[in-house]
């Protein structure tokens, strides 16, 4: 038994609005569960049933081995960070840290002590007296997280944390909570639609779609091996190359040009039934040599440590990723090579992986 | 340079002018409540006071006859006191309470609820006086200043909901969810989180409440019993009381005693008032 489980969680507005269509995942203790999706596919409705915020039309949640499903929020053990902090204007640092004890009739010595721990380990023990109005956006943040800490929870849930902050900001901060997580090794639920924060921080992503989950697993599994063409595009960037191929005797091809494929990939496809696939690569799967595929150089955009290359070649624009500086022209003719087993095969009416 | 100080001079000298105007009756009741009886017979309205007197004021305060009786404003001046301070505190109670549920706790049919009562923000007050009589008769607490009472806060509830309601609108709902998941019941959330941060447009509706039901005369003169007729019922009667002269003098006296109250009321929180008509979403 999982330290949270999920299962067949529906969701339906007006008998004709499907929110969520069927959710099954389990983690174990400690792990770090990222729901990452487009807005709109029911992440957030998912993370506000696990609080006990909204409630499924059918299914089950299972905190540990209770089943909290029509448990109401305060009687879950859990603790969120929103993503506007949803600090309490009125009390100060410290008191919005001490609530969730004193509600809970913590004594106060023992809430002092928490108030002090928690401040020590997130470095805001300058900041205990002011009001939430008197933080930057990033102290604001890391109270709000203080707050979630303080009552030590079972759950962890974030929903979108780190949307409000600039962009240094985020990196710096989730760093942070990775750190904190490595820490405390609390079992977490975090909600984002950035899939750099999905794969950075999760032990386990699921990336959702229209109320579905697409594909659950490592973040090295959703990376190398994408269940779908939804996931394939989703994470990774610059996304994945995509071409549409016909299957042909020798494995497949576009516009005449036969493109690669490993044996097994091969297999797969001479089994699948449709003809019509997709053949997708990622774009550091592609390097630049003497000979391959030629295509037209149309654009370049240096990153500083690498370079991102749109070429146009006889089966469509491709994306190429080559580390440090490219020392080429737009408008010049390159050559294009990679090899077999970095391809992904999808169905192309279904999108379903192939091979 | 020049153009912009004659475009200055005579936006104030306008400014100037209109309040002059607005402020010329209350110099007038002034005045003519500090003079004594010839000077009012005799002089001209605007004239200052040739020997200022406090003797209106002391018998439209305690002698002068409003009716029958000749105990001056003060009763009624206690009455008013007595009935508008609970009126104006339970109509504002219940008002946050009802904002807070109807824009925090939102129910199946709530937002309908919400459209009736702002029905009764609009509804002329003459159309509730029959069918209240008949309630209040059945209730058993008509011609008494409990009834006065429950006439002013069910009259005050439509509109304190509505400037709560719309206020607590602005609050952020993660606020009440971070509450609830920090273990608050529903009251605890109303008393430790949405309370505190309702000052602004707590006192709005304090003066907006106090003002209605001190100045109201329409429910007072209907719906009050002998005892407990509220102040502008008593000046009523004061100004009407034939006597061989007429009193100017001490009419305008008991009419200052009773605009007093809320024209306290203003000098000391209007900048709140109008603070709070215009404050936005909390910020946190």
């Amino acid at each position: 038994m999982g330290a949270l489980s999920i299962q067949g969680i529906h969701k339906t507005f007006n008998q004709t609005t499907h929110i969520l269509k069927g959710i099954d995942l389990e983690i174990d203790a400690g792990e770090f569960l990222i729901l990452v999706g487009p807005s709109g596919c029911g992440k957030s409705t998912l993370l506000n049933m696990i609080a006990g915020l909204d409630h499924p039309t059918s299914g089950n949640i299972l905190i540990g081995d209770r089943d909290v499903t029509h448990l109401p929020s305060k009687d879950r053990d859990i603790a969120m960070v929103f993503q506007s902090y949803a600090l309490y204007p009125n009390m100060s640092v410290a008191q919005n840290i001490a609530f969730g004890l004193e509600i809970r009739k913590v004594p106060k010595a023992e809430r002092e002590a928490a108030v002090q721990r928690v401040a020590a380990m997130l470095q805001i023990g300058h900041l205990l007296e002011r009001k939430p109005g008197q933080l930057s956006g990033g102290q604001r943040q890391r109270v709000a997280m203080g707050r979630a800490l303080a009552r030590d929870p079972k759950l962890f849930l974030f929903d979108e944390p780190l949307s409000n902050l600039d962009a240094k900001l985020r990196v710096e901060m989730r760093a942070e909570i990775k750190q904190l997580h490595q820490r405390t090794k609390t079992t977490t639920v975090y909600v984002t639609h950035d899939q750099v924060e999905a794969m950075t921080l999760g032990d386990r992503i699921a990336v959702m779609k229209d109320g579905l989950v697409q594909q659950f697993g490592t973040p090295a599994e959703i990376y190398t091996r994408p269940a779908n063409r939804f996931v394939a595009e989703f994470i990774g960037s610059p996304a994945m190359n995509m071409v549409d191929v016909q299957c042909n005797a020798q494995g497949v091809c576009a516009h005449g040009i036969d493109l690669h494929l490993a044996d097994t990939q091969r297999a797969a496809a001479a089994k699948h039934s449709a003809n019509d696939l997709v053949y997708g690569l990622r774009p550091e799967a592609i390097s630049f040599s003497d000979q391959g595929m030629p295509g037209q150089l149309s654009m370049i955009e240096p990153t500083g440590p690498e370079t991102y290359a749109t070429v146009d070649t006889a089966v469509g624009k491709l994306t190429a990723r080559v580390p440090g500086v490219l020392h080429a022209r737009v408008g010049e003719t390159v050559h294009l090579q990679w090899s077999a087993d970095q391809a992904h095969l999808f169905d192309r009416t279904s999108g379903v992986r192939v091979g | 340079m020049n153009r912009l100080n004659l475009h200055r001079l005579l936006l104030w000298g306008i400014l100037l002018l209109f309040a002059l105007w607005f402020l010329a009756p209350l110099y007038v009741m002034v005045v003519t409540s500090l003079k004594d009886a010839d000077q009012v017979r005799s002089g001209n309205l605007l004239s200052l006071p040739t020997a200022p007197t406090l003797s209106s004021w002391s018998k439209a305060w305690s002698t002068a006859c409003t009716g029958v009786e000749c105990n001056g404003l003060q009763p009624f001046f206690w009455n008013s006191v007595l009935m508008v301070v609970p009126a104006v505190l339970v109509s504002t109670l219940l008002g946050s309470i009802n904002g807070y549920v109807l824009s925090k706790w939102k129910f199946r049919g709530s937002e309908t609820l919400f459209a009736f009562m702002l029905f009764g923000v609009f509804m002329p007050m003459q159309v509730v006086l029959l069918p209240m009589s008949q309630v209040l008769g059945w209730l058993g607490i008509a011609s008494s200043v409990w009834g006065l009472m429950a006439v002013h806060i069910v009259a005050g509830i439509p509109s304190t909901t509505l400037f709560f309601r719309n206020y607590y609108v602005g609050l952020p709902d993660e606020l009440i969810k971070a509450a609830q998941l920090d273990g608050a019941s529903f009251w605890q959330i109303f008393w430790r989180i949405v309370m505190p941060l309702s000052t602004p447009i707590l006192v709005v509706t304090l003066i907006w409440q106090f003002t209605n039901i001190w100045n109201d005369f329409l429910y007072g003169v209907v719906f009050s019993g002998a005892d407990s007729k509220p102040i502008t019922v008593g000046l009523n009667n004061l100004a009407n009381t034939s006597s061989s002269v007429k009193e100017y003098n001490v009419d305008m006296a008991a009419a200052l005693i009773a605009a007093l109250p809320t024209l306290f009321v203003y000098v000391v929180a209007g900048k709140y008032f109008v603070r709070g008509l215009t404050a936005g979403a909390v910020k946190g």
